[in-house]
């Protein structure tokens, strides 16, 4: 039996800065909490080969599972809940950035 | 120090200017990512986890204060105000921006650095003993060797597709300090009826597959290293399995063909090769070794330094542990510590570079070196200029007197910066840290190397720790597994795998089980951790790490 669907976004690189990006409904963001949630397995292919073209922007895209349990989508997988949050040693990464919002 | 020639210097500026092309046309999308992936890499850039990686070559560790300005420079102009020294004695920069990346180049050009070879399936930057030049137990100064071999290998045209990275270390020493027995050649320099020529050891390397090497001859002589090491390459070339990644580096070779036949094979090519090297290389070597001349010692007492060390309690215990001994009477050589309790391992601030920079500059002949151990040394100071040398470390946050204790800790960036980490490093080391900093034993357990690595490719040497640390992913979870007895010096070993792994949250209290365990077991204050596990073995340490089997054993 096939392994049922879990909820994804669409993550990859940005680029220029090389930073942690999520495919939202219009575009990119760096925030996790803005990606477009993907649960059916069609859309997410056709978006994933959607963001794959965009190599303009974008840098080694994939689906990333993530937990919709919430008010926004988190991490599921460790990994990505540190590229979601920046390194652990220093306020460099994502922290930074929200830190200045 | 080594110079660049005309010639290397017209080098570096081409390929330079041929990369800032490519970016330029990464950017405008004339190159897709796969066509610019390969050329990135040949300069040094990866895509980490968060950011671009630009790791920077430091050749056999070696640099003056000059360079270490304009790391330092540039880790404020285009990075985030630091950098971070490898296993590899490299410098990686972990947050620059792809289009500032040719500029970087360039800045580090200038001061006749680079970025080449620091990736990719080719011969990386050549390692060295970091004491070399200044150590008492030198046989001779390994650079010369490595900066001949840098020179043979930078672009070689045979060897830019390997079936696998290639590394090589050297030392000139007995003690060996750049884990010759762990590179896919080691070379220690020897002497033979007052000659000097090379052990060549073959097929070492951590990694999935660990393997300590095996000596290839026994006695090269010096005039033979050049062809000898292309024939050893150009062996591997052919034979290295090109199917499968993981097999192939030169030790599964040599393992699947045996010593003998690959040994064989290189003296076949060595003899129709040899004649080639019409001692054009032997010319280079001379020219190069001047260039390595020691500087002026001077002549002078020592008596500041014995006055301080009577008065200065804390200036004491850093002597006693951050020195070691120079082959010049009055001189020592310095270890300034990167690792202060709490640190990241191996970063420095770009003001702390500054500062280790102009001590190098005052008080050190101009020399620094980046060690294996993710330390900076200063490898010539004479003796009546520690106290000052020690009193500004200690002002900048380099003053930790901990060289080769148990807070010395090697740790790979892991998967706080690592794409290809399944676990992070830098916390579990950060974490081992400050708890022996805060049990106040760390000098009464005395020396004790932990090395972590962040996943199975081993950067952080966790295999020749006396205490390595592994982490893996284990269904989603951190695990750390536990390696003992390993050893990276002449006397090299493989740790042992103690058992299952312990989740990030039971790794410290491990660790701290199995520190406490060697100061009961040991014979005496003297013998060392890895002294008493060779004596007595896994069992012991084992109990203390798994007390709860022994429970449910009983």
């Amino acid at each position: 039996m096939p392994r049922a669907f879990t909820p994804k976004v669409v993550t990859a690189n940005a680029l220029l800065e090389g930073d942690v990006i999520y495919q939202t409904v219009s575009g990119w963001s760096r925030n996790l909490e803005e990606a477009e949630v993907l649960t059916d397995e069609a859309d997410a292919d056709l978006r994933l080969i959607d963001a794959s073209q965009q190599q303009e922007l974008v840098v080694g895209v994939y689906l990333a599972d993530v937990d919709i349990s919430g008010a926004a989508p988190k991490p599921t997988h460790f990994r990505e809940d540190f590229r979601a949050r920046g390194p652990s040693n220093y306020a460099h990464g994502k922290q930074e950035v929200k830190a200045h919002v | 120090m080594y110079n660049y020639t005309d010639f290397d210097t017209a080098f570096i500026k081409e390929r330079n200017a041929q990369f800032r092309s490519q970016v330029e046309r990464r950017i405008d999308g004339s190159l897709t990512e796969d066509e610019f992936k390969p050329l990135r890499l040949m300069n040094g850039l990866y895509l980490q986890l968060h950011a671009y990686m630009l790791r920077v070559a430091i050749p056999y560790g070696t640099l003056n204060s000059r360079q270490m300005h304009v790391l330092a420079d540039i880790a404020d102009k285009w990075d985030k105000g630091y950098g971070h020294f490898t296993t590899r004695q490299n410098i990686q920069y972990n947050w620059p921006e792809l289009r500032d990346v040719p500029d970087m180049l360039d800045a580090l050009g200038e001061v006749q650095m680079h970025a080449i070879q620091t990736s990719g399936n080719t011969i990386r930057n050549v390692t060295a003993d970091h004491f070399a030049g200044a150590a008492a137990d030198e046989i001779a100064d390994p650079r010369p060797v490595a900066e001949l071999i840098r020179q043979w290998s930078t672009d070689h045209p045979e060897f830019q597709f390997l079936p696998r990275k290639f590394k090589v270390a050297v030392t000139g020493s007995q003690n060996d300090r750049a884990v010759t027995k762990a590179h896919d050649i080691g070379l220690r320099m020897v002497e033979r009826d007052g000659a000097t020529g090379f052990e060549v050891i073959v097929g070492g390397g951590l990694g999935r597959t660990p393997m300590i090497g095996k000596v290839l001859r026994d006695f090269l002589p010096r005039e033979d290293l050049l062809p000898y090491l292309e024939a050893i390459v150009s062996v591997y070339n052919l034979l290295g399995r090109r199917d499968n990644k993981y097999k192939a580096r030169i030790k599964i070779t040599v393992h699947e063909n045996g010593l003998e036949d690959f040994g064989a094979r290189v003296e076949e090519r060595f003899a129709l090769i040899r004649p080639q090297f019409g001692g054009v290389d032997q010319q280079m070597l001379a020219g190069i070794e001047s260039d390595f001349a020691a500087p002026e010692f001077r002549s002078a007492a020592t008596q500041d330094y014995e006055d301080a060390r009577q008065h200065y309690p804390a200036f004491r215990s850093w002597a006693d542990t951050n020195l070691s001994e120079h082959r010049a009477p009055g001189y020592a050589i310095v270890t300034i510590s990167l690792k202060a309790h709490g640190a990241t391992p191996g970063d420095a601030t770009s003001a702390q570079m500054r500062l280790m920079a102009d001590l190098a500059k005052r008080y050190g002949h101009d020399e620094l070196r980046i060690s294996h151990e993710q330390n900076v040394i200063l490898p010539h100071v004479h003796k009546n200029d520690l106290p000052s040398i020690y009193s500004a470390l200690r002002a900048a946050g380099l003053g930790t007197a901990n060289i080769g204790l148990i807070s010395d800790i090697i740790a790979c960036p892991g998967m706080d910066y690592c794409a290809l980490a399944t676990a992070r490093s830098i916390p579990i080391a950060q974490e081992i840290a400050t708890r022996f900093d805060e049990l106040k034993i760390e000098h009464d357990v005395g020396p004790l190397k932990i090395k972590i690595s962040g996943c199975i490719n081993a950067c952080g040497h966790h295999h020749v720790g006396h205490i390595g640390i592994l982490g893996l992913d284990r269904a989603g979870v951190e695990s750390y597994q536990i390696t003992l007895g390993g050893d990276g010096t002449e006397n090299a070993a493989i740790g042992e795998r103690a058992g299952p792994g312990f989740s990030a949250d039971d790794i410290i209290p491990a660790i701290e089980r199995l520190v406490m365990a060697y100061l009961d077991l040991r014979s005496e204050p003297a013998e060392t951790f890895l002294d008493t596990y060779r004596r007595l073995g896994l069992a012991p340490f084992k109990a203390a790490l798994y007390p709860e089997a022994r429970a449910n054993a009983a």
